[in-house]
Formats: structure tokens, sequence, C-alpha cells
């Protein structure tokens, strides 16, 4: 049955009424009206309901809601910042890196923590870092090239 | 409804400007299932293009977007002839109140059937443009002229909606606008930016299975025990005593709704249910059971006689190669959500296919097409996937007994059981050929997996080529190039294998056969790109190449192969793509890429399991497809013929990875592998 918790999600507290086992994609998602992130495979196989926990990728899908608890949660929904898309984002528009685009909430978030860990990863980091994001519709070597020129981008 | 009628609602609801209509000729058609049906698709009204008070230009198709970014490239088209930026451009699609009768969309036919409609309006629409300008300025019309969204003439200048105001006028195209030959094109034929990119990437867009409409439940089939069973007993009280939940059934059919998704799961797991079942056949005899239960099938591209062109051969060949079942796995998994408003239901759905989804719902519940209305939200992808309504079915039935909004998404488990695979196959090939490598007989014959790419685009004198249509123990249907990529698998690598046992270049044979000069040019580039014949593989590396026709399409391929350990890896893979005029060359390449990508699944690991009438591996932890690992380094040669009408690209460029894959393994080890998924 349902319990109360807070949930520190993009910057503001939210209570919301969950069991404690509840998947934190099902909370961000129905409770929360927060879309962006995707119901692909409910396994935590294909990266599509990836969000950051204190800045680290987790597959939102196979995490309970009360491992979130007490946790900064940053979905993709705030990586724009007053109007301002991040790096990774322009990237992805620049070198077209999606086609129909439901992977890519999921592939952004991941390319954002890892370059929060490694400013410039070279091209097996990439590989090694976007393993568990599945693109169906093959655009990997365009959304290495996006991770590759964020990172060219942020300061050394 | 008549077209007529839903034309007459269309217009007042616009109010005024100007709109274009647009009727088609008959389309190819291109079905679900083996057999293409035989009623044409009705001669009417297939596009249009308003032009509002407010200069907005809105083109309604009802095609959809499934990633392959045809929105974009139809208002490149629109945009092109209109003398209008881009920007200003708009597209309606895939809503059957709002947009014109499709067939859907499949078979390559958006850009050479839509985008030519698309912009036969828009050329119309500037004509009457100029009418309207020449008239209103009493001026010369050759005076007249439009560009970048303004109708300019003799010091005058207007924006589009500045000239439409207070009009409401209806064109329909009876005669052919000027249109602009595409060696000239300013808009088409450039790298455009995917429209909408900025809400994808920011996850703004709404699919289907984002969406919420007020009071909406969470719905959830109960799924039976295996495939073709039917119910013995049902228990469903314990479901029913849940707060808020409905519990739907009708003969097989048992569904239930609650308000959340966990309430959903747990009234689906109270309900008690026996299925009574029948023995089916398993994976361990697929091929021979295709075979067993073949039909005799139809001659396609015969000619000759290939007893004589066997008589005149040096050397003869005879192999077997089968393709398994694989499965889309469209990374948004089917999800409808419907609503009933009295008698009138509305569905979202994630579909190829709206018109055909409204038709299935209509039947579903007795009821008028024109009560049925179907919206398809900017999809997350489909490849030949999303042809049917299942899923639309199942959340109006849930809505109907709810007498609410209800949301289906279905689970990544039920979208590989419960949608259709793509089909598997058995291809047998006899041939002959002199010492030379001239060919001289051809005899092909696919059992089950289907037709399309059968046809040669060597010159073979004495041939032929026969699809037999069979039982498939799993239901089947389209897949992204049909069954061209198992064709093109079995006759790229029965060429290679003639190749090496007349002890000649593979590229050698290939041509030497070839006189088809689109075929012959792609080839010829993939190959000079790639290095062909220049330097011998590496150890434990091997090159292959192969070539490939669909859809009006041309493609050569060249891949490089390592394999250590009995594993393949694709390092490289070069493939040279013509299409006639390129309307996108950024998107064809993407296109062409992804394509590529894909196309590693199937040919090194992807294969349905399955075994009495189940399922084996339903995940995707069990289902291995591509991912940023499997990824070689791939280089496109886009051949641009701009002066050829412009061939749909969204799925030829897969045909060909899988006989290069092979070819490479086989010069890498020598072992000849003749089935999909190629395991060495």
């Amino acid at each position: 049955m349902g319990q109360f918790i807070d949930l520190d999600v993009n910057g503001s507290i939210h209570r919301v009424n969950a069991s404690a086992q509840r998947s934190l994609l099902s909370v961000l998602r129905d409770d929360l009206d927060l879309t962006g992130a995707k119901y692909g495979c409910g396994e935590g196989q294909c990266g599509a309901c990836t969000v950051l926990l204190d800045g680290a990728a987790v597959r939102s899908c196979i995490t309970p809601v009360s491992a979130a608890a007490g946790k900064r949660i940053t979905t993709i929904e705030a990586l724009e910042q007053n109007g301002r898309l991040h790096p990774l984002q322009e990237a992805f528009i620049e070198t077209g890196a999606m086609q129909c685009g439901y992977c890519t909430p999921g592939m952004i978030m991941s390319g954002v923590s890892l370059l929060s860990k490694n400013a410039h990863p070279d091209d097996s980091e990439i590989v090694h870092a976007m393993q568990g994001n599945v693109c169906r519709c093959g655009t990997y070597p365009r959304i290495a090239a996006a991770v590759r020129i964020a990172a060219r981008r942020r300061p050394a | 409804m008549s077209q007529e009628l839903r034309r007459r609602d269309f217009l007042s609801a616009l109010g005024g400007g100007i709109v274009v209509l647009c009727a088609a000729e008959a389309i190819d058609a291109q079905e679900s299932g083996r057999r293409s049906r035989n009623d044409a698709p009705p001669k009417e009204i297939s596009a249009w293009l308003h032009i509002g008070e407010d200069g907005v230009v809105t083109a309604y198709t009802g095609k959809t977007e499934v990633g392959q970014n045809i929105r974009t490239s139809l208002m490149q088209a629109v945009a092109e002839e209109l003398h209008a930026p881009a920007t200003t451009i708009q597209l309606l699609m895939a809503d059957t109140d709002l947009t014109p009768y499709d067939m859907g969309t499949f078979g390559s036919r958006s850009t050479p059937t839509m985008a030519p409609l698309l912009r036969q309006a828009a050329a119309a629409a500037r004509e009457a443009l100029i009418d309207l300008a020449a008239s209103k300025w009493n001026v010369e019309r050759a005076a007249v002229h439009v560009a970048e969204g303004h109708v300019t003439a003799n010091g005058h200048s207007e924006g589009f909606g500045e000239l439409t105001r207070g009009q409401q006028l209806v064109h329909s195209i009876s005669q052919k606008a000027p249109l602009t030959p595409s060696t000239q094109w300013k808009i088409a034929g450039h790298s455009v930016p995917k429209v909408d990119a900025r809400d994808f990437v920011t996850g703004k867009h709404r699919y289907t299975s984002d969406l919420k409409r007020p009071g909406m439940l969470h719905g959830k089939v109960l799924r039976p025990s295996v495939f073709g069973a039917t119910l013995a007993s049902l228990d469903d009280a314990e479901a029913k005593n849940i707060t808020g939940v409905t519990v739907a059934r009708d003969g097989d059919f048992v569904a239930v709704a609650g308000p959340d998704s966990e309430s959903t799961q747990r009234a689906l797991e109270a309900v008690k249910a026996e299925w009574k079942t029948e023995a089916q056949p398993s994976e361990r005899e697929l091929y021979s059971y295709l075979k067993s239960n073949a039909e005799a099938g139809e001659d396609r591209q015969s000619g000759g006689s290939v007893g004589q062109g066997m008589a005149e051969a040096d050397r003869k060949f005879s192999q077997t190669y089968t393709v398994a079942y694989i499965a889309h796995v469209p990374l948004e998994p089917r999800a409808a959500v419907a609503e009933w408003n009295g008698d009138k239901l509305t569905v979202w759905a994630g579909t190829q296919r709206p018109f055909g989804v409204r038709e299935e719902l209509a039947l579903a519940f007795g009821i008028p097409q024109e009560r049925v209305r179907v919206i398809v939200p900017d999809t997350g992808s489909a490849y030949g996937g999303k042809h049917s309504g299942e899923h639309a079915i199942e959340a109006a039935r849930l809505a109907k007994a709810a007498g609410k909004p209800v949301k289906i998404v279905w689970t990544r488990e039920e979208e590989f059981t419960w949608g259709y695979v793509r089909p598997a196959g058995v291809i047998e090939i006899l041939s002959g050929a002199r010492n030379d490598g001239t060919m001289t007989a051809w005899e092909f014959h696919n059992y089950n997996s289907g037709s399309s790419g059968m046809q040669l685009t060597y010159d073979i004198p004495h041939r032929r080529i026969v699809f037999h249509p069979s039982k498939s123990p799993l239901r089947q249907g389209s897949y992204r190039g049909l069954a061209a990529t198992a064709n093109h698998f079995a006759r790229e690598s029965h060429m290679d294998e003639i190749a090496h046992e007349l002890r000649i270049d593979p590229l050698d044979i290939r041509l030497k056969n070839l006189k088809d000069e689109r075929q012959r040019a792609v080839l010829v580039a993939a190959a000079e790109k790639f290095g062909w014949g220049k330097q011998k593989a590496a150890r434990g590396r091997g090159y292959g190449l192969a070539l490939g026709f669909e859809k009006g399409s041309y493609l050569g391929i060249c891949a490089e192969v390592s394999v250590e350990g009995g594993v393949p890896k694709i390092v490289r893979v070069v493939e040279a793509f013509e299409c006639g005029a390129v309307v996108n060359p950024d998107h064809l390449r993407n296109q062409i890429e992804g394509a590529i990508m894909m196309a590693v699944g199937g040919a090194l690991f992807e294969q349905v399991h399955f075994d009495n009438g189940k399922i084996l591996n339903p995940k995707l932890s069990r289902y291995r497809v591509p991912r940023f690992a499997d990824m070689p380094l791939i280089e496109t040669v886009l051949v641009d013929r701009n002066d050829l009408p412009s061939a749909g690209a969204g799925e030829t460029p897969i045909v060909g990875l899988a006989p290069a894959v092979a070819n490479a393994i086989f010069q890498a080890t020598g072992k000849r592998i003749r089935s999909m998924p190629l395991s060495v």
C-alpha cells in the first residue's frame, strides 16, 4: 500500500503517494507527468528510462522509488536552463543523432552522466559508458559523435 | 462519410485562405502478409494544402512519422514549390478526421508518391497566389514573383497571409503546375535538420505512450498461456473487488483497467484463468515445416529454359539458405489511448496505418468508420512492425467497459510475443556458369519468407524464380525491406560461392554478368571507396561484398570482418546508395547508417526462439539487439542521380549487409555460412 515519499526532482521537492517498491519510472511518468524518461524493456536493458541520481545514470524502470528518496533526481526535462539547451542536446541536434527519438532522452542522460565523470572520453570510453542504451534506429555513430562534440566544447 | 462531405466539413472548419486538393494515381499496394490486396485505394483526394489568412501553410497527409524523417522531407517538398522558408510550413499528419485517406506508411512509398503530390499542391497554391496578386495589383501575371514567402510585383510586396485574406478559394488540381526540376532545388535536395528535433532532445515530444486524458485508466490484457489458446475457465471475482478496477470480457478476450498501473497489475494477477491449448510446431522443425507446407507458388521474372542453361554450363551449383524469424523491437512498444464520447470513438495509437486501424476499430465495434477517429502521434519507430491495430481495439474495449479513457502500453514481453515477426524462410538456388564466370542458368525458390528482392539485376538468360507461400508457425508480417534481406543474402552469398569455385574475384564475376548501369555504378563506387582488391585482408580478417536492388533503389556494399575465437565482428562497412534525386542528403545518410546498424542484428545474432506456441526469448536480456560495441566504421557514398525521380530509401539500405558479412567471414575463415543469423 502507498506511503508518502518526498522526492527531490529537478530541484524541487515532490511528495508522492506510492508504495516503496514501485518503480521510479512509473512515479515520474504517471504521478509527476515527467514523460521524458521512457519505458522500453522494464528490466534495465535498454536505457530509455535513464535518469540521474546524484548525477549518476540509473535505469529508473528497475529503481524502486524508495531508493531515490533523499537523492537528487534529474530528468531530461531539467537539462534545458533558461531556454538554453545543454551542450549535449545541442550536439544531438547538430549531428542529427536521432530518428524516431524514443531513445534520445535516455541517451542524453547517459551521455551527461559520462561527461560529468569524464570530461574528455575517448571512443572506447564512450562505447563502454553507452553500451546499456539501445537505439533501435541505429544512430549509434551519430550519438557517439554528439558526445565527442559536446566534450570538445567543454573547458578542458 | 463520403469524401465530398468530409471535404466540405473540412473547408468550413478551416475558414478563409486557399486550399489546394490533390488526387493521387492508384498506388501500388504493399500490405502486411504475403499477398497484396486486390481492392485498389479509392481514387480520391490524397493530400491537401492550406494557406491560412495568418500566413500559416499547412500540408495535410495521412502518412505517419515513425523516425524516417518524412515529416521533414515532405515539408521540404512543399517549401521548395511554394518558394517559402521551410520554417513557415507545418505538416498535419495521420489524423483520420483531418487528413485525407492513406493506405499506410510502408513500402518506401512516401517519397515517390506523397512528395510529388504535395509538391504539385504547393505549385498550384503558388500559381493561385500569383493569380491573386496579378488581379489585386492589376499587373501582368508574368511580372509577379514568389520568393522567400513573399509575393512581389512592380513595387508591391505581400506575405501569403495578407494576400489570401478574405478569400475562400478551393483549387482542385486538374492541370499540372510547373514544378522545379530537381537539378534546381534550393530547399529540397539539401540537409535540412529534423523538424521538431528540439522537442525530442528535451523530452517534450509526446508519444502515444506519454499521453494522458482526463480520468484516464491504465489497461492490461490477460494473455493466453500459448498462441491460439482458448479460455477453459475464468474467475475474475477477486479482480473486480479491487477499488476502481473494471474487468472487460468478450469471448477469449479478458482485460482489466484501473486508476493506476499498480492496481491494474494487481487486478491482472488476481484473474484466475485456465486455458485450452493445442500442440504447435516448434523451432527445431521450422525449416522442414515451411517446405512441407509450401504451395506450388508462382513464377516471377522467369525466362528462357533453365534446363538449357544448365546444359550450357561448365559448372553447376546447388545450395540451400535459411533465415530465422526476427523481431522488430520498436523501442516504443505498441501503445494506444482510447476514449468514447457518446457513440464516437477516438484512439491515439502508434501505427503505420491509421486508416487501416480505423477500419479494424469500426469492424470490431460494428460502427461506421466516420464515428472512429484515429490519431497517430509521431511514433517511437515501427520498421514494418506496426501495421495492425490490436492494441487500439484492446484499449477501446476497455474504455467502453469502464466508461472512461483507457491507455494500454504493451510490455516488452507482449511486444515480442503478441506482435508479429519477420518471416523465416528457406531459399534454394540451382545455378550454372561457364568457366569464365558467365552465368547461364538461375533457378531460385523462396519458401515462406517472401518475394521482395527476388528479381535479378544480373543478366542470366535462363532463369526461373518462384515464391512459395507456406504455413508459418508464428504470426508473421512486414519488416523493413520485407524478404529482400533474405533473398539478397541467398543470392549474393551464392554469387560469392560461384566466384570462389571458379577462382574469379567476387567483384569481377558480378560486373561480368551485369549490364544495368545504375547497379554497376553503385557497386563500383562502393568497391573504390572500400579499396577493394587493393590489399589482402590481415590474418583472421576478411572482405566481402554484395550488391542490391529493391523498391527503385540500388546499393553496393563492402564489409571487413574480423573473427576471433569464433566470434565475428564487423569492422568496417562501405555502402554506396542510389535512389534517384536525393531529397535530404544528411537524412539519407542517417537512414543508410541506421539500416546498416539494424542489419548487424539480423546478420549476426537476432533470432526469435520458440517452442510449442511460446516465444522462449521475449526479453531484451535474452534477445540481443545491436549496441554501441557492435558499431563498425560506417562510410556511405551517395550516388545522387538528380536527373531521376526520387525513390524511397528507408528500407533498401538494409538488404546488403548480411551477404557482404557472410562473404567476408568465408574469406576470413574458409567457412561458408548459409543461415541467418550467421554463426561461425
